[in-house]
């Protein structure tokens, strides 16, 4: 098992060195990147608005519920769902449920191109398949995947808004108060650092899962599972390496 | 021309080519045949570097082509034109942007030069005004003319056609066929053609090789399997008793 994964994690380290290869068409790389920023960003746009918008609005309620009957002042709250969704919530759970949709979409995209022989065809005509289909999604996913984590964690702090006051959880003041309590910039930048790792585990781990795919329907379907079931795993650890080397 | 000498190729302990030597030349249809397993594949494949052999080597002219390094690969496969069994039309472009794909990525040409090349190479197969059709929206034989025109459009000096004619009825088999031949002679390249198809081989066969077990089993002309083959390709290519029937006719009108 460990030789396995020694095997595949320099097998997709070559393969990521070889995406950066040339030679490339500025034109023909450009309109690949226009593509895959539309399929990733806005083809995203709705599951994670919708996720987003029950994760906050869950936080909210679940601290109100929590924190009811102690001495801990409501405006806390607006603070705590800030903070939760902007260095956890928003970068991991929205990269998450990107590395199901648009992981596994990478892995049966490249895979189905591999077994139709689309990637020998263009390997015959000189293409550097590796970069002409892992790098136009690597730039449209570090582009884009950040700017949905953003929106992500928006959508949540008004979520959790909607959720709570309207409710009478506690009042709009308070919850503005909480909102602007603390504030340290510092944590937007670990959001941002976060989203950016994962939209690169995102795109590269199902990528590489998908390159090197072999035989028919059934492998290309474990393929996909493993894209993601991958993807989640270095997420999740990756997720913690920043935690610690950020907050330290 | 193209030239494989010693050709080993071993999967494992399987052993798939054995010793194979062989030169494919300039201007005529080179043809590789023999029964599934034969080892066609992956000579083709071997071929065009898609597959590394164990030992021996492939010459491209004079050029060794695994003394190669990646960016001399990359610039010798635009010498080359290959037909997929498949076709491997990619299906989110459309037949024009299939065949301008090796032009988009590879050279400098306008757009209108482009333009031009892409529907010369449909006329030459046949296929005016269907520019903007997707491959899911024409037949299976017009896929194969496409494959052929996008495998031209670069001006190809070597052209490799792997099973051209499977899932084809035989009448547009004969038609990719002799479009094949045509290309192969107006143009003056190295065509190797892999097929399990007895008409090609009678039709097109101008230089043929029987693979059996991996092994080099026999070499020549389709003229020359009447005269000169063994039981070999004379079994392999008049394998039905319809078949089998024919060739007793055709041998004893020419005695008699």
């Amino acid at each position: 098992m460990i030789e396995r994964f020694i095997y595949d994690f320099g097998r997709y380290i070559l393969l990521l060195g070889q995406s950066f290869g040339g030679p490339r068409k500025t034109k023909t790389y450009f309109k690949e990147i226009v593509r895959h920023m539309h399929d990733i960003g806005i083809g995203s746009l709705v599951i994670v608005a919708l996720i987003s918008l029950f994760i906050g609005a869950v936080t909210a309620v679940q601290f109100a519920y929590q924190l009811g009957g102690t001495l801990i002042p409501r405006y806390y709250i607006g603070y705590i769902v800030r903070d939760m969704t902007i260095i956890e919530l928003a970068p991991t759970i929205t990269c998450l449920v990107l590395a199901g949709k648009v992981g596994s979409n990478i892995a049966s995209e490249i895979g189905g191109m591999r077994q139709k022989e689309h990637i020998d065809a263009m390997e015959i005509m000189g293409v550097n398949t590796a970069s002409y289909l892992i790098l136009p999604r690597m730039i449209a996913g570090l582009t884009m995947i950040p700017l949905l984590v953003f929106m992500a964690a928006s959508i949540s702090i008004a979520g959790a808004y909607l959720a709570s006051v309207p409710m009478g959880f506690f009042s709009g003041d308070e919850f503005v108060k909480g909102l602007g309590m603390f504030y340290d910039p510092y944590n937007v930048f670990m959001m941002f650092v976060k989203s950016v790792v994962f939209a690169f585990i995102v795109i590269t781990i199902p990528a590489y899962q998908g390159y090197f795919v072999k035989g028919g329907s059934i492998e290309l379907g474990n393929a996909s599972t493993a894209a993601v079931v991958f993807s989640n795993i270095f997420i999740l650890l990756s997720d913690y390496i920043i935690a610690l080397i950020l907050t330290s | 021309m193209i030239r494989v000498e010693k050709i080993y190729k071993n999967f494992g302990d399987l052993e798939v080519l054995k010793d194979v030597s062989v030169h494919f030349e300039r201007g005529i249809t080179n043809l590789i045949i023999g029964r599934s397993g034969a080892g066609k594949t992956v000579l083709l494949k071997i071929l065009i570097g898609l597959i590394t052999p164990s030992s021996g080597e492939v010459y491209y002219e004079d050029t060794n082509f695994y003394s190669l390094d990646k960016k001399q690969v990359r610039k010798l496969r635009m010498e080359v034109g290959m037909l997929f069994q498949s076709s491997a039309l990619f299906d989110s472009l459309t037949i024009d942007e299939n065949i301008r794909f090796p032009l988009d990525m590879f050279t400098k040409l306008t757009t209108k030069e482009k333009t031009d090349r892409v529907n010369y190479c449909l006329e030459r197969v046949n296929l005016e005004g269907v520019n903007k059709k997707y491959p899911a929206e024409v037949s299976g034989g017009m896929q194969k003319r496409v494959g052929i025109a996008r495998a031209i459009v670069m001006k190809p000096k070597y052209l490799f056609c792997d099973e051209p004619n499977s899932g084809l009825d035989p009448k547009t088999s004969i038609t990719v066929d002799k479009l094949i031949q045509e290309i192969t002679q107006e143009n003056n390249i190295t065509t190797i053609v892999n097929t399990h198809d007895m008409n090609s081989v009678m039709e097109i066969g101008e230089k043929i090789i029987l693979l059996q077990d991996g092994i080099l089993a026999w070499e020549g002309s389709k003229s020359d399997v009447l005269v000169r083959g063994n039981d070999m390709i004379q079994n392999f290519i008049f394998a039905s008793p319809f078949l089998q029937r024919l060739k007793d006719k055709a041998l004893k009108n020419e005695n008699d």
